[in-house]
């Protein structure tokens, strides 16, 4: 469990330091929102929040670590669960990072309702696959 | 380029790439990981818990230390999501966050990191991500 302790320590350390440094949320879902706002000079910290988290993987590569993408799934179900998350994102405003990260962090009530939905539905949706898949 | 202004550059871009790099070493990258994890009445994997649980820690600890200043470091306001209360329609974008989310196994964030890796369903979950975005502000609009 370590390797996902020290994951989860820096997810909240840069969530931390763009709270306290620029007093921003760091929710995927608003960043990715806010670069379609065409309001570039106030959403730059977006546009170089989503530049630092592309540079992640290559960065990680080149210090040796290992990226597995394991799914065997068909590219109609890849591409239909991304319409769902896009559009799930969008409709309850965050998602794993700003509700689930952000939002329980400072106890909001809205985000603790949200994350709590979408991880059990997350679950039936799995349990439902399987059941079905074996 | 004034000091504050490449500092405001500087905290957004360092803060993302310790993201994502929390994300690649946590495997939330990693679409089997994570349906592992929501597969509580199956193979159930349940470490990904660890991940949450010490974001959620140095991040509301932050969070608490904020609440001391008026302002934050290098910034004119701390902006705190205007929306309160718990509506249909919350609800209804966190389930179908949940179905797309049990479906592949990755949120946002997750699908970004996997961007540079080049796995096609991966880039093609991430144009559909955004296209569902999209699909979402002209079809149903921003919260108010």
């Amino acid at each position: 469990m370590t390797s996902e302790l020290l994951g989860g320590a820096l997810i909240g350390t840069a969530a931390a330091l763009l709270w306290l440094g620029i007093g921003r949320i760091s929710g995927m879902t608003g960043v990715i929102s806010s670069l379609f706002s065409l309001q570039i000079s106030r959403y730059r910290w977006a546009l170089w929040f989503l530049a630092g988290v592309i540079i992640a993987n290559p960065l990680y590569r080149l210090a040796g670590g290992q990226v597995s993408i394991d799914m065997n799934d068909s590219m109609p179900l890849w591409l239909t669960a991304g319409v769902l998350v896009g559009f799930g994102t969008y409709i309850g405003n965050g998602c794993t990072s700003g509700h689930g990260v952000c939002g329980i962090g400072r106890f909001s009530p809205r985000s603790i309702v949200s994350t709590v939905t979408f991880i059990v539905t997350g679950m039936i949706t799995v349990t439902l696959m399987n059941g079905v898949a074996g | 380029m004034k000091l504050k202004s490449i500092i405001t550059t500087l905290i957004p871009f360092f803060g993302g790439t310790l993201f994502g790099l929390g994300l690649l070493i946590s495997g939330m990258n990693n679409p089997a990981k994570v349906r592992g994890f929501l597969d509580i009445l199956g193979n159930w994997q349940p470490a990904l818990i660890a991940v949450m649980a010490s974001a959620v820690l140095i991040f509301g600890l932050a969070f608490q230390f904020s609440k001391r200043r008026k302002t934050p470091w290098f910034g004119d306001r701390f902006h705190l999501p205007g929306l309160s209360g718990i509506s249909f329609r919350l609800l209804a974008g966190a389930v179908l966050f949940g179905i797309g989310w049990g479906l592949i196994g990755l949120c946002p964030g997750p699908a970004l990191v996997d961007l540079a890796s080049l796995h096609w369903p991966a880039v093609g979950f991430v144009v559909a991500m955004i296209t569902g975005n999209r699909l979402a502000h002209y079809l149903v609009g921003p919260a108010r």
